[in-house]
This record gives structure tokens, C-alpha cells and sequence, in this order.
């Protein structure tokens, strides 16, 4: 496997425009003749799709959904970065640049990061031209607000809806080029396979969810913008559906996987409240700017809030990191509230949260204030909670939630099998062993609508074009293994339920390979991993047929993957002998407590290559240099 | 709590439905109702039924995947809650609960509680959108906006698409939907160019995709999870008189509401 970043030459603040003027362009003419194929609706997937088509490609976007905007990109809530400086307050794209490659802890490509700070800019210019309706101040401009990890202001908003807004605009765009006719939209269409023909691939195996047709698509080039894979610890904040079945196929078929150990745990979920749980629900991460976390001093404290006086809390971020106080990165927040939980300061009935307080910012603003700002997640948490934030305070615990590992891409957003590119989540890129609050957003927009569009140009430009047909052999095959794999799926007949072994890898993965890892703990998953697989194929009960709407056996296929992946996780997770960002390895901690990085050994991209159905995959490396932002040690003290 | 579900089974879009009658035993009060509907599926399939199949997935009220009548009320009986929010503290012991798929001849049924919705895509498709070419925007701030407008134009795109508005309408009208969208472009600056035209081309495919007209019963707004209030249909049906009224639906210049 070979791993070649092509990142171009030169100052970093020149790179992406010397990059699109060496690229190969298609003739405007010409871009009606290739075919391009875009798995996955959400941010990227629909901002890709509907440039492309602008553009003037053929263009096929295929969502497991009954519509292109009930991608999960929609549920995000607090921001989006963008370095507009519209705050004079100092802002850059040098200064987004430079946290975001801090707050990844660095460990992520220097040159994509600074891109991705330069192309903020048009993507805030993009979403306002479409009507996208960000929040604003009484002189008609535009609204910022800070978030964790930044001392500036740069997070633009639209309430707690800020995903949903930014997907809305995509979804309008996209809608747009199908009614043009330069996309055609096949939903209720999960992707099964990508299909390789002389190791390019060039195109997928789908099935109608409602038929249950399985179907070839051929193409120029196939464009994965599927998402992350949080779901393999089952409870997480990730939308049911959410799974790693398009990029673990992709790796079985030669694309390597980088860093998938790198999982990012949300400090500010609502706990779970009983077995039956069947996700967990973020409350935005904004809430930081004007909520205040703490735990009672004493441990086993089961008085209500209101009952403890001011000097027996605990403020403990605001007590441990004094300059950055309750906006500290993801990483730590989590980490600090788990460890309160873990010691016994733990709130609730169920002693699993700690408290999240808006009594100081609702006499500071008033309760209108603070209504507008997060109405909408206040009404959520009564909703689910039936408690009331404005007069108790929330209860909040970490909980899975954003996975920056992902399918290894080039400068290019290409990943290690020609023709074949991921894109938003989906890839590995650019958020380190870190992401950023409010920058998943900016990076999903940034690949769909600012650099797929251009870099797939280049490749369909010089790629040799072999007519194919659907019935190809290498289709032909894919659909086979589709089929059967499917059949034996439904043939089991077992007594236990998917949801039963989701469950079980869940627990696994979040014991061993969660918010912190060790050697021996590794070590256990990866023997209970494969042994919970073989129950699986042996006891599962998937019931119904192929041939029809059939919630189970789609749920089963994605269950199944989830087993295969979490072993590949927990064998990255091993094979990273140190901590860094979001992977805590208990063995590398510095003396205040924090992630200890090894950059000797481990400033490098790991990337994980597919050997076999529990075999031990095979692991390639793309070193690391950074030139511009100076390894540190990050502080938030 | 042990309760009764009295629940819609229909194999696929051909088929002729059913209600079934489960008991949903030891349900606590702290699940969602999707939980409860969970625990019910678990219990089929482990002895050897076939589940409820149900549409759903951010669980959190805003993907608009969800929705199913339940006691004739489009996602239960909260207000301003879709059905994935809602929970079981809302119910006692030996309750009866029926539930139904959206009905609208515009949506046909799937399976169970599944109902095809793209009837709404098809609608945005007609226009719901500002033609903005990705890259030709101008800088953000370069057109102020006035806080009023863009707040207004927030709550009408706050629409989360789920359809709910159809289910309760004695019309199976989607007039709710489409003025959501109608009002959020035409309160923007950015959507004046297009707003005429807008109007006229989304409403013709509303009308041609088989929803019914709009009689002002309300029950709409009533029962929408966002809040989308009635006055947006007002707003449409403004825009629609005026596109029409105007020569070649060009509208005059655009003022905004």
C-alpha cells in the first residue's frame, strides 16, 4: 500500500492554489460524458453532488434515506468556524489554522488543516447566498459566538439548529441540479460494495431497501461521504442508522483505514437511564459559554442541587484550567467529568452526570437571553428528562459522538484505491486525534463544495476510461457476494436479536477502547471480539426475507461490519503506544493528568491495510512534519 | 407499566393492512415511546415474529424521519413533539395505544408505519431553493439583514419535513410545508430574485402530486413538531395571487412581507 499525500510544494499558504492551477481541468464541454457516483447525503455528500452537477458531470447520489436531508449532518447543533474576523477580536485563517492543528493534538496533515481555514471563508459566503438564516445582530450582520478550544469568536450559528440549516441549504442545492437533470437521486438505497475493475474502482453494488433489488451502478468514479462510525460503541449520539458499512467495505476492498482509534467523546450528553437506552442525546456544546459544570465536593452527595451552598461545589474545570475555564477541547472536558463520576462525585439519580448550571448566566443575561440562545435544547432536555433547566441545573456525561478516524485520503481527497474518494467524516483528514467544536461542519462543506468538486476533475481528466457494462464480471461477482452474504445472514435463524449483539460489542468497545485505553484492556477486546462474532453468525435471528423492506437484515449487514471493524480499532488503539488528543492510553500520562504524546515514535498517520476476516491487518505510516505550528505540548491551564 | 398496542401491519405497498394487538409488558417511564416500540420488536423477533417496522433515526426531533399517527394524533399527544420525544411518562398502566402510518393518498404505505414521503422532494425540486452557483457568493456580511426578517425566515425553516402537517389535515394538504419554504426564501433578501416564480411552480407540483387543498382548519399547525404556524400559508397564498395576477409570474418588484 502505498501512501503518497501529494501535497504540492511550497509556503502553506500557497499550496491549494498552486494545487488547482497544476490540476488537469475536464473541458466544460466534456463533463456531461463521466459518470461520478456520491454514496451519502449529509453535508458533504449533498454539497459534492449538487457542485458536481452544477459543474456539469453526471452525477448519481445514492442515501439509505427516504430523503436526502434526514442525513445525520442535520442533528449538529452549535457552529460553524469560519475565519472571517468579523469580531475584530484577531482572528486568521492563520489562527484557525493553527487550532485546529493544536487542538488535534498534532496529529493531523498540516497542508489539508490550512486549507481547510482558507476555504471557511467562502463556505459562511455560500451558505448566506442560499438563504441559509444564521443568526444575526440588530445591525443586520452576522452573529458570532466562541466555542471550545478557540479564545476567539469565529462560530457562526442558526440557534441549536446550525446543521440542520447548513444540510437544508445543500439538500435545496442538490434538489436543484435533479430537477436540472444533472443528478439523479436514489434513495432508500443502501451501498453494499465498491467494485473494482483493474484496481480502479468504478462503481457500487446497491440494494433497493424497499424491493430488496440488488443492483450494479458503473461509473468514473465513486465518492464516499458516509459518515463516521461512532455507532460501533452502540450507545453514542450518532442517528440510528449511522454505520461503518460503506467505508469497511471500501477497506476490504484495498483502501486503507487511518486512525480509526481516533474517536471523539462529547463532554455534554444527557446520561443514559436505563438498560433499554437506545442512544444518547447531545445537548451542544455552546452550552459552555453560559453554563457552569460542577459536582458536589463530597462524594455519595445525593442532596438536590439547590440544596448545596456555593462553597461545597466543585467548579472543577474552572478550579484545573483557569484560562480556558469550562471551553477547554472535548478530550479533557470528557475526561475530567469521567473522572468526577469515577471518584464519586457523580450527580443524578443513577450518579452517572455532573452538572451543567445556568443559574449564574440566567441572573447575569435573564431568562430571555438565554432562551434565545438555546431555547430549542433547553426544550429537548425537558423533553427527555422531564426536569427543568432554566430552574435545575442540567445533567450531562460524555458519550460518543464524532469519530475522526476514517478512510486515509491524499491532498486530494483520494483514497488509497484510484477512483475512489472519501470525503466529511468519512475520511481521516483533518481534525488529528482531536476535532474541534463547530469544525465538522466547516470540513464537510469545505470537501463537497470547494475541493472535491475540483480535485475529482484532475483524476477523471487523466484516467484511462474502459467502457463497462453493468454485467461485467467484477459486478457481477460483487453482487454475488452481496447476495450471499445476505442469504447467510437470514439463514442463521438463531434466538438472539442484532440489536442484542450491537448491544454486547458496544459494551466491549466502550470498556476497552473508550474514553481510556490500556495494553491489557486492548488485549481483552481483541480476544472478545472475534469470539462475540462467531456467536453472532451462529445465533443471530434475522427475521423476514431479502426480497422486500427489511429493517432487520439491514440492521444485521451493519452489525456484522461493526464486528469486523472494532477489531481493526482496538488493533490501532494497541498498536498507538501513547496518548494523544481524543485516545488516552492510561499508560501515557503527563504529571498534571494529560494525554502524553510520543512524537518520536508517533507522529505519523497509522494507516491499517485489510488482510483476511480476523486476521491481524497490516499497518503502513505517512510521517508527520509540522513546519508551521511548533509541537507543544497542548495547555489550556 | 404493561400497556396494549393496537398497531397497523401491512406487508408492503400492494398489500392489505391490518391491526395486530400486542401487549408491551414492564414498560418503564423513563423510555422514549420508540424505546417502548424497541422492547416490543425485541420481544417479536426473539419469538420468531416479524418486527413493527417504524421510520426513525436522530431520535432527537430533527432529522423528520419519524412520525406515525398515535391515538389518531400525528406523532402523540405532546405539543410541539415528535413521536421520537415522546415519553412514556405521558401513559399509565392498561393504557390502549393505536397506531397507525400517515394517510394521504400522496403517501403510499411501505410497510407497517412506513409511508413514502418523496412527494415532498419532488415539491423543494420545483423550486425551494435559491439558485446560487457554489463559489459566485459574494462576502456574507455584504448584505445586513435585518434581525426581524432573519429571525422570521429561521422559524419558517425550521420545518424538519416529516409530514405531520398532511397526517392531520382533513384535505391531506401540504400547504404547510410548501409555505414554510416559500416564506423562509421570500423573507430573505437572497430569495427575491426567484420568489415568483417560486410560488407558482411549487404549488402546481403540491396540487399534481395529489395533496388536497387548504380550508383553514389549522389542525396543521396544531400538530407540527416545529411550531410552523398557519400565517406562512396566508403569506403563500399572497405570493401565489401575486405571481399570478402579474404578467408572465413575474410578480413586480419584490417587496418583502
Amino acid at each position: 500500500m502505498l501512501l503518497h499525500s501529494n501535497v504540492p510544494a511550497g509556503p502553506i499558504e500557497r499550496k491549494w492554489e498552486r494545487r488547482s492551477f497544476e490540476m488537469k481541468l475536464v473541458n466544460p464541454s466534456n463533463r456531461r460524458r463521466y459518470d461520478v457516483i456520491v454514496v451519502g447525503t449529509g453535508l458533504a455528500g449533498a454539497s459534492a453532488a449538487a457542485t458536481m452537477g452544477e459543474l456539469g458531470y453526471q452525477v448519481r447520489v445514492f442515501t439509505y434515506h427516504d430523503s436526502p436531508r434526514r442525513a445525520h449532518s442535520i442533528a449538529a447543533q452549535g457552529g460553524i468556524n469560519a475565519a472571517k474576523n468579523y469580531q475584530n477580536d484577531g482572528d486568521s485563517v492563520h489562527r484557525l489554522f493553527y487550532d485546529t492543528v493544536k487542538g488535534g493534538d498534532f496529529r493531523s496533515r498540516e497542508a489539508n488543516v490550512h486549507r481547510l481555514a482558507e476555504l471557511s471563508l467562502n463556505i459562511i459566503d455560500q451558505a448566506v447566498a442560499q438563504g441559509v438564516p444564521f443568526a444575526r445582530e440588530y445591525g443586520g450582520l452576522l452573529a458570532n459566538r466562541s466555542f471550545g478550544g478557540a479564545q476567539v469568536s469565529r462560530t457562526f450559528y442558526a440557534r441549536g439548529q446550525t446543521g440542520q440549516q447548513l444540510l437544508l441549504g445543500c439538500y435545496q442545492a442538490l434538489e436543484r441540479q435533479v430537477a436540472a437533470g444533472t443528478v439523479t437521486e436514489y434513495d432508500r438505497h443502501e451501498m453494499l460494495d465498491v467494485v473494482l475493475v483493474d484496481g480502479v474502482a468504478r462503481g457500487i453494488v446497491t440494494r433497493d431497501m424497499v424491493s430488496g433489488k440488488i443492483e450494479s451502478h458503473v461509473a468514473d468514479a465513486v465518492v464516499l461521504a458516509t459518515g463516521g462510525y461512532s455507532n460501533v460503541f452502540f450507545l453514542s449520539t450518532n442517528a440510528k442508522a449511522c454505520n461503518v458499512t460503506a467505508t469497511w467495505r471500501a477497506c476490504k476492498k484495498g483502501a486503507g483505514f487511518a486512525n480509526p482509534c481516533y474517536t471523539q467523546i462529547h463532554p455534554t450528553c444527557i446520561p443514559p437511564s436505563g438498560a433499554y437506552q437506545s442512544k444518547l442525546t447531545l445537548m451542544s456544546e455552546s452550552l459552555r459559554n453560559d453554563g457552569r459544570i460542577w459536582v458536589p465536593e463530597e462524594t455519595g452527595d445525593s442532596r438536590a442541587a439547590h440544596q448545596i451552598p456555593e462553597e461545597e461545589r466543585d467548579y472543577y474545570l474552572e478550579r484545573m484550567y483557569p484560562a480556558f475555564g469550562n471551553l477547554v477541547p472535548r478530550d479533557l472536558a470528557s475526561r475530567r467529568a469521567k473522572q468526577m463520576v469515577d471518584e464519586g462525585h457523580g450527580v443524578g439519580p443513577r450518579s452517572n452526570g455532573v452538572f451543567l448550571d445556568f443559574a449564574h448566566a440566567i441572573e447575569r443575561l435573564g431568562a430571555d437571553t438565554i432562551r434565545e440562545r438555546y431555547g430549542n435544547l433547553f426544550a429537548m432536555y425537558e423533553k427527555i428528562t422531564g426536569e427543568d433547566p432554566y430552574g435545575v441545573p442540567m445533567r450531562i456525561y460524555p458519550a460518543p459522538h464524532y469519530t475522526m478516524g476514517g478512510l486515509w485520503v491524499d491532498y486530494d481527497l483520494m483514497t488509497t484505491v484510484p477512483g475512489l474518494f472519501a470525503i466529511g467524516e468519512a475520511n481521516f483528514s483533518d481534525h488529528g486525534a482531536n476535532r474541534l467544536g463547530a469544525s465538522a461542519l466547516m470540513q464537510g462543506l469545505a470537501d463537497g463544495y470547494f475541493i472535491l468538486p475540483l480535485t475529482i476533475g484532475s483524476y477523471l481528466a487523466g484516467m484511462d476510461r474502459r467502457a463497462l457494462e453493468a454485467d461485467d464480471a467484477a459486478f457481477r461477482d460483487a453482487e454475488r457476494g452481496v447476495k450471499d452474504r445476505n442469504d447467510r445472514l437470514l439463514a442463521v435463524d438463531g434466538s438472539r436479536t442484532v440489536d442484542d449483539f450491537h448491544m454486547e460489542l458496544g459494551r466491549i468497545i466502550w470498556e476497552h477502547c473508550g474514553m481510556e485505553r490500556s495494553e491489557g484492556g486492548l488485549r481483552e477486546a481483541l480476544s472478545l471480539i472475534p469470539e462475540l462474532r462467531d456467536r453472532f453468525w451462529r445465533e443471530v435471528r434475522v427475521p423476514g426475507s431479502g426480497d422486500d423492506l427489511n429493517q432487520s437484515l439491514e440492521k444485521a449487514g451493519r452489525v456484522a461490519d461493526f464486528l469486523e471493524f472494532a477489531e481493526v480499532m482496538c488493533h490501532d488503539a494497541l498498536a498507538r503506544n501513547e496518548s494523544a488528543g481524543a485516545h488516552f492510553r492510561s499508560e501515557h500520562v503527563t504529571s498534571e493528568g494529560e494525554a502524553q504524546r510520543d512524537d518520536e515514535n508517533f507522529a505519523h498517520v497509522a494507516v491499517w491495510e485489510f488482510e483476511g476476516v480476523g486476521e491481524a491487518p497490516t499497518l503502513h505510516q505517512e510521517p508527520l512534519e509540522f513546519q508551521y505550528v511548533p509541537l507543544s505540548q497542548r495547555s489550556y491551564k | 407499566m404493561d400497556l396494549t398496542l393496537h398497531v397497523w401491519r401491512q406487508a408492503g405497498p400492494g398489500g392489505r393492512g391490518r391491526f395486530e394487538t400486542y401487549e408491551a409488558k414492564g414498560i418503564e417511564e423513563h423510555m422514549s415511546f420508540l424505546e417502548m416500540l424497541d422492547v416490543v420488536n425485541q420481544d417479536l423477533v426473539t419469538h420468531g415474529g416479524e418486527p413493527i417496522a417504524f421510520e426513525h433515526d436522530c431520535r432527537e426531533g430533527i432529522c423528520g424521519s419519524c412520525g406515525m399517527m398515535v391515538n389518531g394524533q400525528p406523532h402523540g399527544p405532546w405539543d410541539r413533539t415528535t413521536v421520537c420525544q415522546l415519553h412514556m411518562r405521558e401513559y399509565s398502566d392498561r393504557d390502549e395505544i393505536w397506531l397507525e402510518p400517515w394517510r394521504a393518498k400522496a403517501f403510499p404505505v411501505l410497510k407497517d408505519l412506513i409511508v413514502d414521503r418523496s412527494a415532498f422532494d419532488r415539491i423543494i425540486q420545483a423550486g425551494g431553493y435559491v439558485s446560487v452557483r457554489t463559489g459566485s457568493a459574494p462576502d456574507a456580511n455584504s448584505v445586513p439583514i435585518r434581525k426581524a426578517d432573519a429571525e422570521g425566515a429561521f422559524e419558517a425553516a425550521a420545518c424538519i419535513g416529516c409530514a405531520a402537517c398532511v397526517a392531520a389535515c382533513p384535505n391531506a394538504s401540504a400547504m404547510l410545508f410548501t409555505a414554510a419554504k416559500i416564506t423562509h426564501l421570500a423573507r430573505l433578501p437572497q430569495g427575491q430574485p426567484e420568489r415568483w416564480t417560486r410560488v407558482l411552480d411549487m404549488v402546481a407540483v403540491h396540487d399534481a402530486e395529489g395533496f388536497g387543498n387548504c380550508t383553514n382548519h389549522g389542525a396543521c399547525q396544531v400538530a407540527c413538531p416545529k411550531g410552523i404556524s398557519v400565517d406562512y400559508i396566508a403569506q403563500l397564498n399572497r405570493d401565489l395571487i401575486r405571481a399570478t395576477f402579474r404578467s408572465g409570474g413575474e410578480g413586480g418588484e419584490g417587496e418583502a412581507a
